[in-house]
């Protein structure tokens, strides 16, 4: 067991930081990007080599694993940065790696690796909470390809996609490139600011090419467990950040005749805040660790535990910035409320802490050899 | 000691519960339950029935022109109105200004300005805190200086509920600088309307603007809009926050709530997750710990430890325990809360087709804007803080 840092990892997290304190500058972090802005984000993001970091060589990317990505996504995180790479692109990429077939690859990863295509993952629908159901998307085969219908809901990055890994039939994954005809999208913000969309396909025809062969919901579910450990490490960012911010504030804002940060309720709170970002961050580096795992009930299991963790602490670490900013805390201008904000959309991405809770507790009792 | 209500409390419910029921339109019930955001138009198609019933001022006394309801029968108001789905009575005029006008102000003054607030044509805003004076009140800056029979007035107004449909503004000023900052501060009444008045919306975390700063600059304002003794505004004021605290408990709201959790849970096919159903419960236990002490507290010889702080008491547990609801509600949208659609949140027409449910899309701004209720009418903080004191200083 051993949760060190090689000087790799402190030089990847430095360049990442600086890079964010230079794209994202902190009295703006968390407002709506126009596509103009999002699109020159996009570009610098991958000359950084984010998107690149997890693909193999092979394909041009870096080769590195989650726990780098975890580190870039805790950067991204303190700035509100990174748009829907990690809940979106890197999923969707995740897929092709492990279950697409060579032409699939390189069609798709040398390109996403540097940034000149976006994948993103569709694959909630309507009525779901949180489990993979069967997909009410259907896919019926015809001639050599695959005739799609039906609506995948709230994809984020879906408006700058250029194609999607949509889940659809009984059990299977496509690539559909976002051109094809009876592909719409209805574009939204989310309650982050950040752009989404609902996926329609009516009647969308793609080629038999299009099929992610042997992949199915086993490997949808270890995609969404590994966005959901990045997720974990954005969230980890953010609720870093927000105690600064935080605690900048009470050192500044006066009432009484002194600074706030000298009444001991308040640094009680800081305390606590303190404590849950410790959690948080360990907890973060075991679902970065967990995410690699073939043990799927490992995997659930751990990472479920660590969405419980810095699902609670975003939660309460949000909530408390927001009452030791007083009124001001309920604004729009106020950073605190955007960071709020993030770690509430994360915290409802796939799966909140009661979600997770009891996704644990069932794997907990197969690792105790009870399989029923 | 009895659990029940009294018969004519009963019987009391019971009108109050068909009077909303056939009076309240169906439009502003559904704006209500799905958590949109209300304008002053929407307050006041409710209240002007109110008012034709006589129960526009549900806290106000007879002589006042309001029902002479007892505590009780308050409590049970405001429970039947919202559980059937109306608006909450957020007028400032009749929860604070009221019963300040009543304690110290003139003949004039009561004659002028209360009938127009029941019949919610006068609508107030409430300019007590300033970017220095938060929290800690009794440091506003804003000056009155005497000029003949006018004040002239300067400063500046930070979070002002609701100004930007507001008539009027009750505010505490300077009119003396003392080594005691409570001293020295009047009670005021100012038009809106007069010139040197400038309000600005501030956008809120939901994208609301429920709140506003006003700049006041060499605003004139007649000597007789003094509420009160010159230079003791202060009192008045923490009279008037004691009114505004009581409310701020929400026992009716939390109730209304927790009916929109458990029917949301019903659609939404929760209605049987054991999870969901020990959250509820507990937090039902916990609404009913706080409802029976709000109520053993009006009880006769069932004085609390410390009397004075009773109202600060219920605002803490309730406001916390009405921000858990909220968090439920929350967990019951699910993804259905990540949509953001602010058109549809004012009730206007949306993006076609939704892209939430309806009864879903509400729930994170309801849930982000509940924050507030720690933060105003004195925070939780400060709560404790006076309950402490109170407690330790008796
Ligand atoms: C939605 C909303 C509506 C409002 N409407 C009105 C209105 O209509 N009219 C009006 O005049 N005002 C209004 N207010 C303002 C409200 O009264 C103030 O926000 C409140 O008094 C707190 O002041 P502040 O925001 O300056 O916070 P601060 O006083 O700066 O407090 C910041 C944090 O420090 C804590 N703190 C402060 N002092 C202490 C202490 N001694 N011990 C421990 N902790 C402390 C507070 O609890 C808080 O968490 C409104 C506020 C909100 C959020």
């Amino acid at each position: 067991m051993d949760f060190s840092l090689t000087g790799d990892h402190l030089a990847l997290r430095d360049a990442v930081r600086k890079f964010c304190d230079g794209e994202y500058p902190l009295h703006q972090c968390g407002n709506a990007e126009a596509a103009t802005l999002s699109a020159s984000r996009w570009a610098a993001l991958a000359e950084l080599g984010l998107f690149g970091l997890d693909i193999s060589a092979a394909y041009d990317g870096s080769g590195l694993t989650a726990v780098e990505i975890m580190l870039a996504a805790q950067e991204l995180g303190r700035r509100l940065g990174g748009g829907s790479w990690i809940a979106s692109n890197l999923p969707a990429a995740y897929i092709l790696s492990k279950a697409g077939r060579d032409a699939q690859r390189s069609t798709w990863l040398p390109k996403i690796a540097v940034g000149r295509r976006r994948l993103s993952l569709a694959y909630l629908e309507s009525g779901w909470r949180y489990d993979l159901a069967k997909p009410a998307v259907t896919a019926v085969q015809q001639n050599r390809g695959w005739l799609l219908n039906g609506t995948k809901i709230n994809v984020p990055g879906a408006d700058a996609a250029d194609g999607f890994v949509v889940s659809a039939g009984d059990d299977a994954l496509f690539i559909v490139d976002a051109r094809t005809p009876g592909v719409s999208v209805q574009s939204f913000r989310t309650l982050d600011g950040r752009a989404a969309g609902h996926v329609t396909l009516d009647g969308a025809t793609v080629s038999g090419e299009a099929l992610i062969t042997g992949a199915g919901r086993a490997v949808l579910q270890a995609a969404i467990d590994y966005a959901t450990a990045a997720l974990c490490a954005e969230a980890t960012g953010a609720i870093e950040a927000l105690i600064d911010l935080t605690t900048d504030y009470l050192k500044t804002r006066e009432q009484f005749g002194q600074p706030l940060v000298k009444f001991q309720v308040l640094q009680h709170g800081i305390a606590d805040a303190l404590i849950d970002l410790e959690q948080s961050k360990s907890m973060a580096c075991v679902a970065a660790l967990a995410a690699g795992s073939e043990d799927a009930g490992q995997r659930a299991r751990l990472i479920s535990a660590a969405k419980v963790t810095i699902g609670n602490a975003a939660r309460r670490v949000g909530q408390w910035a927001i009452q030791m900013h007083g009124a001001m805390g309920m604004t729009d201008e106020c950073r605190a409320g955007h960071y709020a904000k993030r770690l509430l959309v994360i915290n409802q991405m796939f799966g909140d802490a009661s979600y997770h809770l009891q996704r644990f507790i069932k794997h907990m009792a197969q690792g105790n050899g009870n399989e029923s | 000691m009895k659990l029940e209500f009294s018969a004519e409390d009963e019987a009391f419910r019971l009108e109050v519960r068909s009077f909303v029921r056939d009076h309240l339109p169906a439009w502003l019930k559904r704006k209500v339950e799905l958590g949109l955001r209300l304008e002053r138009a929407d307050y006041v198609a409710w209240y002007e029935r109110l008012y034709e019933r006589g129960w526009s001022a549900p806290s106000w006394p007879k002589e006042y022109g309001g029902p002479g309801w007892t505590p009780l029968q308050r409590y049970i108001f405001d429970e039947e109105a919202l559980l059937g789905g109306a608006p909450r009575i957020i007028a400032s005029g009749i929860l604070m200004l009221g019963p300040v006008l009543m304690a110290v102000g003139t003949q004039e003054q009561k004659a002028r300005y209360l009938p127009a607030i029941r019949r919610s044509e006068t609508w107030w805003a409430q300019g007590f805190s300033e970017p220095g004076a938060g929290s800690d009140l009794a440091q506003v800056r804003t000056t009155a200086v005497r000029d003949g029979d006018h004040f002239i007035v300067n400063g500046h107004k930070l979070w002002t509920s609701y100004a930007h449909f507001c008539d009027m503004l009750f505010c505490l000023v300077r009119t003396e600088s003392s080594s005691k900052p409570q001293n020295g501060i009047t009670f005021m009444l100012i038009d809106m309307k007069t010139p040197g008045i400038t309000v600005r919306p501030i956008r809120m975390i939901d994208g609301g603007n429920d709140l506003n700063e006003i700049y006041l600059d060499n605003v004139r304002v007649p000597a007789e809009n003094v509420v009160g003794e010159l230079n003791k505004g202060w009192s008045y004021g923490k009279y008037l926050l004691g009114h505004e605290r009581t409310g701020i408990a929400g026992i009716g709201s939390s109730k209304q709530q927790i009916a929109r959790v458990r029917a949301l849970a019903q659609a939404h096919g929760l209605a049987d997750d054991p999870a969901l159903a020990a959250r509820l419960g507990a937090l039902e236990i916990q609404l009913m710990a706080l409802e029976f002490t709000g109520l053993r507290m009006l009880s006769k010889n069932q004085e609390s430890r410390v009397p004075s702080v009773e109202a600060s008491m219920l605002k803490v547990r309730g406001t916390e325990l009405r921000q858990e609801i909220y968090e439920l509600l929350l967990e019951v949208a699910g993804p259905g809360a990540l949509p953001f659609d602010e058109a549809a949140l004012r009730g206007d027409q949306g993006l076609v087709p939704p892209v939430a449910p309806p009864d879903l899309m509400s729930l994170a701004a309801n849930y982000l804007d509940s924050r507030k209720i720690t933060i105003y009418g004195g925070t939780s903080e400060v709560q404790r803080n006076l309950i402490s004191k109170a407690f330790l200083t008796a």
